[in-house]
């Protein structure tokens, strides 16, 4: 069964926070193949983890 | 040699304080954790030694203080309407869950870190977040934890959790593009 893109986000946001089981990183990869949308809001969901993780390093933004 | 601990511990002072600021938000309370990590830390020092990296060790007894405030501050922050649902969202999908326009690339996220700027653009779009799905993201992302200590801080349920750290992402994803990757 294919993955509508409102389902795969969640589960995008979701595999930052927990392992996704064997199938649902299939369904994932199966989308990502056909959905550029997908693959690129994913990319921008995952930036925000390197984003942070900048901004608490750094001694000040201002 | 104590003397020397102290001023090294003291001097720091100004990152932890940032440190708790994103977190906590208000100034007062990002204060007084840090205080009492201060206090912790300068009585601790045994604890220290032969470690190496003093900043790291004093963020560690930072981030428990903070993990406290949250705790004591969390009845008192109460969700917002809608707050709790993922529905906000569903604008971004047609009736058949599709992108109703599907996001395009971002130019040079890489080198956007680099950029103070960018961070500047960050911490607004941070701060424009309702309060609890801030404070749940904040304390994924930037004192890394996990989302079963969450739940347990903010007495919330996992899939709850899961909504507030999606909601974060997805605004912050949006607030981004708008504001720098336009």
């Amino acid at each position: 069964m294919m993955l509508a893109c409102k389902e795969v986000m969640r589960k995008v946001s979701q595999g930052e926070d927990r392992h996704l089981a064997f199938g649902e990183r299939v369904a994932l990869r199966l989308h990502f193949a056909i959905c550029r949308g997908c693959r690129n809001a994913t990319a921008q969901l995952r930036f925000l983890r390197r984003a942070v993780r900048k901004l608490s390093e750094t001694e000040s933004a201002r | 040699m104590a003397v020397d601990f102290k001023s090294q511990v003291q001097s720091l002072r100004p990152y932890l304080l940032r440190y708790a600021q994103l977190q906590l938000r208000s100034a007062e309370a990002a204060e007084d954790a840090v205080q009492e990590a201060l206090v912790a830390a300068l009585a601790g020092e045994a604890g220290f030694a032969g470690r190496s990296n003093l900043r790291t060790w004093l963020t560690g007894i930072l981030k428990h203080k903070i993990v406290d405030a949250i705790r004591k501050s969390a009845r008192e922050l109460q969700p917002m309407p809608g707050e709790d649902d993922a529905s906000e969202f569903d604008a971004l999908f047609d009736e058949r869950g599709h992108w109703s326009q599907a996001p395009d690339a971002w130019e040079h996220p890489e080198g956007a870190l680099e950029q103070k700027q960018f961070l500047a653009a960050l911490e607004k779009c941070l701060a424009g977040l309702p309060a609890r799905t801030a404070q749940a993201f904040m304390m994924r992302e930037h004192l890394g934890l996990d989302t079963a200590e969450i739940c347990k801080e903010l007495a919330i349920t996992s899939t709850h959790c899961w909504v507030m750290l999606y909601r974060a992402r997805m605004a912050l994803r949006m607030c981004l593009e708008e504001s720098w990757f336009k």
